[in-house]
């Protein structure tokens, strides 16, 4: 046991003897890897150990290490505030650094399922709290005085009128054990002076002055610039190209083919990395040129029989048959149908659409002696690194990747293409490779957010109470599975909430690949079930919100010492949805011809959500409606504390707009396999003139753990405004976008 | 080819094709990394620089296009972020991802050249050209006004903490 503790006391000395020669100075611990964490790969991660999250400095300079990726959503502030106020420093006294990918130090380095806020709030709290800890405890030491008359402030330990600053006490931390985090006393939320107030993100001042931060801008000695042809059909094998052609074009330094792994059929899932053809060249502009004098013969494969066309005739065909599978089933639909009092039906669909971050896809790599460096703006490094050992046949531990800010992400980089791209094209070059996709490229080779197409049905009784419910699902896969994002969960809303409910599916096959676009699932199903459950409400004669309410108030009762159910939790939801109705003025108002409020809820990513938007429709024509949306609301339930409240508004308001967007004017199309959009011209998104002048955050603050902001407050805003729209004009629109429909914004 | 570039006061020779876009001979050749390139066709104006006092999409103007006159970009407007746009947007915290906001500033900064104390409707007709995908709008709108506060005030002077006309609670 007592060799056991000072083999890693010594391990521990190492490390830090490497970080004083790495700082320049004394710093406190950099790198404690503890010999149980690094075996546990692929397992839960080590426990949180401040030495891999706090440096101090002699001077006091705090530096604290953000772990997971940063593409817009402000965890690169969130995390380091929730370290830095247990940690009882100012603020403004932290300098942050981004971690490299480490999985043997972090645990999970992801950015994905707005999951950092409820996987972190604790442990982050806990390393500030440990190395709080670790400077009392030295403090202590040094005066001869007992731990617990000492406190902190600012950076500083003190005791009557003696006081030390944690940079002085750097020295004397060294030597102590790490504290055990379980027994840390965390601070009452009533004393931060960090969390729960508004903090300027961390690079702010970087990004107002263009310093070279994103992916796109990372640059390194003798680097070339690649661009890379892939087939326009998925799944397509190069049989020639031109490459001796490309060769002699003015700035060219090489151009080769890349192979993707073999793969048979249509599998469900394609390899990341598909055949296609790098050039490289001294700028990126003319290897783009030399790409227009490409020619390459491609063998397209079976995915070029995919057309959009062909997919909705498909759907309307499986929409007129059994369905292939039961989801879920509760009480007895089919008789509850036929003692209806009114049986009210819609058919609802929603098309691809793509993620379309700003920046492009791109990654730079350095294939040298074996070892593949890679930086990468990738929201999931770690499927990455492992993606680019298997496929390009190199030792994880020799794959080095360093996390490059995004800019954007929306679960577009949650899969890794582009920097197996990088990385295959570099191993092949020799030489340090930054890949750059187009924004055709991108357009054109997402991992699409799938289209589907839902038939509903539900029964009334006579009281205007929703007795029976079932919905035909109908989808992409093949078999039992869905592709990837396009299923439906058996627990969505409203299960539970009707005794009579039945949730079928049927799927067709696909040949292009899919994923998980911010709020994956929700964002097309939450537009689809909220709107119908609007068509209910007036079908039942009664106002959107009490028709919801009374839904709600439908659950059966948990038993006591019962596990909450999955799913809504009913009086959360009722929560949101009276304090969006109070800020709202719900019913209080009137407004003129064409103006009108809509509403709309959704549970997503642990978070609860309802949102009211006021929409004026004007209508030049029969076929063409304008719609200004003057204002919304949001109402959210994310558990009892609002981390950082300036992040926290900006990413709600931005996942309204985000939403309006998709609900007007996203749409991708297949034809011979072909992705007919190109870029932002084809798939439009929200622009300034057509945002809302004011969009209202709302927290309802209850006492549930913290949860996430960058997804849940998007899926209720397309039923929200499209409910107003109805409200409005009269009109319900059951298909996405509402371009195809005569809609525009004003 | 060889060009004669005024970028930000400072002339630098660039050997390159006449129809080179700027944004790449910026990004690629002057090491000006901070002007961003995000569709290539001016559609959403990540690219934007001021070319002769004026917001261009640097993506499709042609090195043939620039003549003699100077260019500003991000780098250029002030290298310490001072000039009231920054400090406003700052300010504000306007950014999610970022990416944007060199072009959404460019524009803006221009925008206040000519219109000192520009409407919601002048801010909106002015940016219109600029996509934000993570749907800053709002902070930008009150971002502009707060910088023609400043212009107004004749300073680039920071005001303390995060935030200004945004709800909070």
């Amino acid at each position: 046991m007592k060799r056991t503790e000072e083999k890693a006391r010594l391990e521990r000395r190492s490390f830090l003897k490497i970080s004083l020669l790495a700082g320049g100075g004394v710093m406190l611990g950099l790198t404690t890897e503890h010999k149980a964490a690094a075996q546990g790969r692929g397992t839960p991660g080590p426990p949180p150990d401040p030495h891999n999250y706090i440096k101090v400095a002699p001077d006091g300079t705090v530096t604290i290490i953000a772990k997971n990726p940063e593409l817009g959503q402000g965890v690169k502030t969130m995390l380091p505030m929730l370290i830095a106020e247990e940690l009882d420093v100012d603020w403004k006294q932290c300098k942050i650094e981004q971690a490299d990918f480490d999985d043997r130090k972090y645990a999970a380095q992801s950015a994905g399922g707005s999951t950092a806020t409820p996987v972190n709030f604790n442990p982050m709290r806990q390393v500030g709290a440990a190395g709080r800890a670790l400077f009392v405890t030295a403090a202590a030491k040094t005066w001869g005085v007992p731990e617990s008359e000492c406190t902190t402030g600012s950076g500083r330990v003190t005791h009557q009128g003696q006081s030390l600053s944690y940079g002085e006490l750097t020295a004397k931390v060294a030597d102590l054990p790490a504290p055990d985090l379980s027994t840390l006393k965390l601070k009452d939320p009533t004393d931060y002076k960090i969390v729960g107030h508004a903090q300027t993100q961390i690079d702010l001042h970087s990004i107002v002055t263009g310093k070279p931060l994103f992916a796109i801008d990372v640059k390194l000695p003798g680097m070339l610039h690649a661009s890379f042809e892939r087939c326009p059909v998925l799944g397509g094998r190069v049989v020639s190209a031109n490459l001796d052609d490309i060769k002699k074009m003015p700035g060219i330094k090489q151009a080769f083919i890349v192979k993707g792994p073999d793969f048979e059929g249509m599998p469900l899932r394609y390899p990341d990395l598909v055949d296609g053809v790098a050039i490289l060249a001294d700028n990126w502009w003319q290897a783009q040129q030399a790409r227009r004098a490409l020619k390459v013969q491609w063998n397209e494969g079976a995915a070029a029989a995919g057309s959009s066309t062909a997919f909705a005739q498909h759907a309307a065909e499986l929409a007129k048959q059994p369905p292939q599978r039961t989801i879920r089933q509760d009480g007895d639909p089919d008789a509850a149908f036929k003692s209806a009092h009114k049986v009210v039906e819609a058919a609802y669909s929603y098309p691809f659409i793509s993620h379309a971050p700003l920046e492009p896809q791109g990654a730079t790599a350095h294939f040298n002696n074996g070892k593949m460096e890679i930086w990468t703006n990738s929201q999931q490094p770690g499927s990455g690194r492992r993606q680019v050992s298997q496929i390009l046949g190199i030792p994880q531990d020799d794959v080095v990747l360093h996390m490059v800010r995004g800019g954007g992400g929306f679960g577009r980089r949650l899969t890794n293409d582009y920097m197996i791209e990088a990385a295959a094209i570099a191993k092949q070059a020799g030489v340090p490779v930054k890949l750059l996709w187009s924004r055709e490229d991108d357009m054109e080779h997402d991992y699409y957010r799938p289209g589907g197409f839902q038939y509903l049905k539900a029964g009334l009784d006579s009281s205007g109470n929703v007795v029976a419910w079932q919905d035909h699902f109908i989808s992409y896969g093949e078999g039992k599975d869905f592709v990837s994002s396009g299923a439906i969960g058996a627990f969505e809303f409203p299960q539970r909430f009707v005794p009579n409910y039945a949730l079928q599916s049927s799927v067709q096959p696909l040949g292009l690949r899919t994923g998980a676009l911010r709020a994956p699932t929700s964002n097309a199903i939450a537009f689809v079930i909220h709107s119908f459950i609007e068509e209910l409400a007036q079908a039942a004669g009664k106002d959107s919100l009490e028709f919801r309410m009374t839904l709600l108030n439908q659950a059966p009762a948990v038993a006591e010492g019962a596990s909450a159910p999955p799913g809504v939790n009913a009086e959360r939801m009722k929560g949101v949805l009276q304090l969006v109705a109070e800020k709202s003025g719900w019913g209080k108002k009137t407004f003129p011809k064409g103006t009108a409020l809509g509403i709309g809820f959704h549970f997503s990513h642990q978070g609860y959500f309802a949102e009211v938007a006021e929409v004026t429709v004007t209508s030049p024509s029969a076929n063409a409606h304008k719609v200004k949306v003057n204002k919304i609301w949001i109402a959210a339930d994310v558990g009892h504390q609002i981390v950082n409240p300036s992040g926290a508004e900006n990413i709600c308001q931005g996942g309204v707009i985000d939403g309006m967007s998709e609900l007007m004017s996203q749409k991708i199309t297949i034809e011979k396999g072909r992705v007919q959009q190109t870029n932002f011209h084809q798939h439009g998104m929200m622009r300034m003139a057509q945002a809302p002048p004011q969009i209202e955050v709302h927290y309802l603050k209850t006492t549930y753990g913290p949860t996430g902001l960058g997804e849940p407050a998007l899926p209720p805003i397309l039923p929200a405004v499209a409910n107003a729209i109805y409200n409005a004009s009269g009109k319900r629109v059951r298909s996405l976008p509402f371009s195809d429909s005569g809609f525009s914004w004003a | 080819m060889a060009f004669k570039l005024n970028v930000n006061g400072h002339t630098s020779t660039v050997d390159a094709p006449a129809d080179m876009p700027l944004l790449w001979a910026l990004r690629d050749i002057l090491d000006l990394r901070g002007t961003k390139y995000g569709c290539g066709i001016g559609q959403c104006g990540a690219c934007t620089v001021h070319l002769g006092g004026q917001a261009v999409r640097s993506c499709i103007t042609t090195l043939s296009m620039v003549k003699d006159q100077p260019i500003t970009t991000l780098e250029g407007l002030s290298a310490d972020g001072t000039h009231p746009v920054q400090v406003a947007w700052e300010d504000i915290d306007v950014p999610q991802c970022g990416y944007c906001q060199a072009g959404q500033m460019m524009t803006a900064a221009a925008l206040l050249a000519k219109n000192p104390k520009p409407t919601d409707h002048d801010i909106d007709t002015a940016m219109n050209g600029n996509l934000c995908r993570c749907g800053t709008y709002l902070r930008i709108r009150a971002a502009v006004h707060k910088a023609a506060e400043l212009t107004g005030t004749g300073a680039g002077t920071r005001s303390a903490g995060a935030g200004g006309q945004h709800n909070r609670e």
